[in-house]
């Protein structure tokens, strides 16, 4: 179970806006995020990986404590080891496919493993810039799932896949998240992008 | 023409561009994350080379390692070493000179690169260092190479402060721009030429090689 109370200021346009969200995942379930455009929530997804700092804010996995500013305790990106898939991806430009599994993950069957689900099999010697969009979307998924992350936190994951890549990627996905007991967190615009995913939806808006 | 001053230039050129490598590459990271007031002043300091008189740099220099001051004294004392008239205040003197040709570029190709290049390093469980020596280095060799060709080429090129602090002692710190102007003071303009010359060629052929090797990286020399 994973159970998040946190406030954050947000800048916009006209002064600030508050994000507040307060909720529970349970273990092994499928969540998607969604709201308008700047409303926090790829912030949301950065305050739990602990890239970025809540004013307030208390985030507990099981039974430990990842961050209490009441307390002013908070653990590392490092230590909270979340999977997390960028928006821009962020992939590394001076890594190829393999390179970039490699960089988390030294087990070798695992990481094919990875490369089949994401059918990048035949582009392990492709850095970044000679990949489709869409192979360095699923590249950018990949690379987070090699660290077998008990929770996944994915900003806009699909936006680059054509429907029949993505409920090829899905099924595959979802067996390694079932496999792991992973906790899914997935920020969307999109209606469709989730389909083939039974997912619980949360709604985003800062005040 | 005694070719001496070539070699003693080339090899303060090399060993100001080791240690400033080494020293500048964390510094340059350091201070491209955030700001903050001993930033900005540390930054301000790094910087003032590029502006201030070389003399003025020597000047100073030579007083706080004069082995009858402050510093200088202390060192002379304690360690036997002395700065002033030596090669060994040379090299000092050169690292402090060119130190913003290495940390500028450096500094300014960290800040380029994407927050979430190392966020993503981060989330993956690797620490500060690893990020920084696996992820970031790589992704801005070609601006690590124009800073290393920029600093070795402005040391090539140093002339006040090295006559203030190193003088003019054959085979220990005179230099090459020593030469030259040692040289045209004794009217041996064949031999100002012949030093001119080589520092001419081999300035032009580091100037020339950044933009070969960054063709694909950068569109100028002193991105």
């Amino acid at each position: 179970m994973i159970s998040i109370d946190i406030e954050k200021k947000l800048k916009a346009y006209r002064g600030e806006q508050v994000l507040k969200i307060e909720a529970q995942f349970e273990t092994g379930s499928i969540t998607k995020i969604y709201g308008p455009s700047g409303a926090g929530k790829s912030t949301f997804l950065k305050i739990i990986a602990g890239l970025i700092e809540p004013e307030y804010g208390k985030i507990s996995v099981d039974d430990a404590v990842w961050l209490d500013t009441v307390l002013k305790t908070s653990l590392s990106p490092q230590k909270r080891k979340v999977g997390f898939v960028f928006q821009n991806y962020a992939l590394f430009p001076n890594m190829t496919v393999q390179q970039h599994l490699e960089y988390v993950s030294d087990d070798a069957q695992w990481t094919n493993r990875l490369l089949t689900i994401g059918k990048l099999e035949t582009f392990t010697s492709h850095k970044p810039e000679y990949l489709s969009g869409g192979q360095q979307q699923r590249l950018a998924i990949l690379r987070a799932m090699a660290i077998r992350p008990k929770l996944m936190l994915m900003d806009e994951p699909f936006s680059a896949l054509d429907p029949k890549m993505k409920s090829e990627l899905i099924p595959g996905l979802k067996s390694i998240w079932d496999e792991l007991g992973t906790t899914v967190l997935i920020v969307s615009h999109n209606p469709q992008e989730l389909e083939g995913l039974t997912a619980r939806e949360i709604y985003v808006e800062s005040q | 023409m005694d070719l001496t001053p070539i070699w003693l230039t080339l090899k303060l050129a090399a060993i100001t561009t080791m240690i400033l490598l080494i020293v500048g590459l964390p510094l340059a990271y350091w201070l491209s994350k955030g700001r903050s007031i001993a930033k900005i002043i540390l930054e301000a300091i790094i910087t003032m080379p590029l502006v201030l008189p070389p003399s003025v740099l020597g000047f100073y220099l030579l007083m706080a390692f004069s082995p009858k001051h402050g510093i200088g004294e202390w060192l002379h004392n304690t360690f036997d070493i002395q700065f002033v008239f030596s090669f060994k205040g040379l090299v000092l003197a050169s690292v402090i000179y060119s130190m913003p040709f290495m940390i500028g570029p450096i500094k300014s190709a960290l800040q380029q690169l994407p927050l979430s290049l190392s966020q993503a390093s981060y989330t993956l469980g690797k620490s500060e260092r690893e990020t920084f020596i696996k992820v970031l280095l790589p992704n801005i060799r070609a601006s690590m190479l124009t800073a290393a060709i920029l600093t070795f080429a402005h040391t090539l090129g140093e002339f006040g402060v090295v006559l203030m602090i190193g003088g003019n002692i054959p085979g220990v710190t005179r230099v090459a721009s020593i030469a030259v102007y040692d040289s045209v003071e004794n009217m041996d303009y064949a031999s100002a030429n012949a030093y001119s010359l080589t520092l001419f060629c081999i300035t032009f052929i580091m100037v020339i090689s950044v933009f070969v090797f960054n063709k694909y990286k950068a569109k100028s020399p002193l991105e």
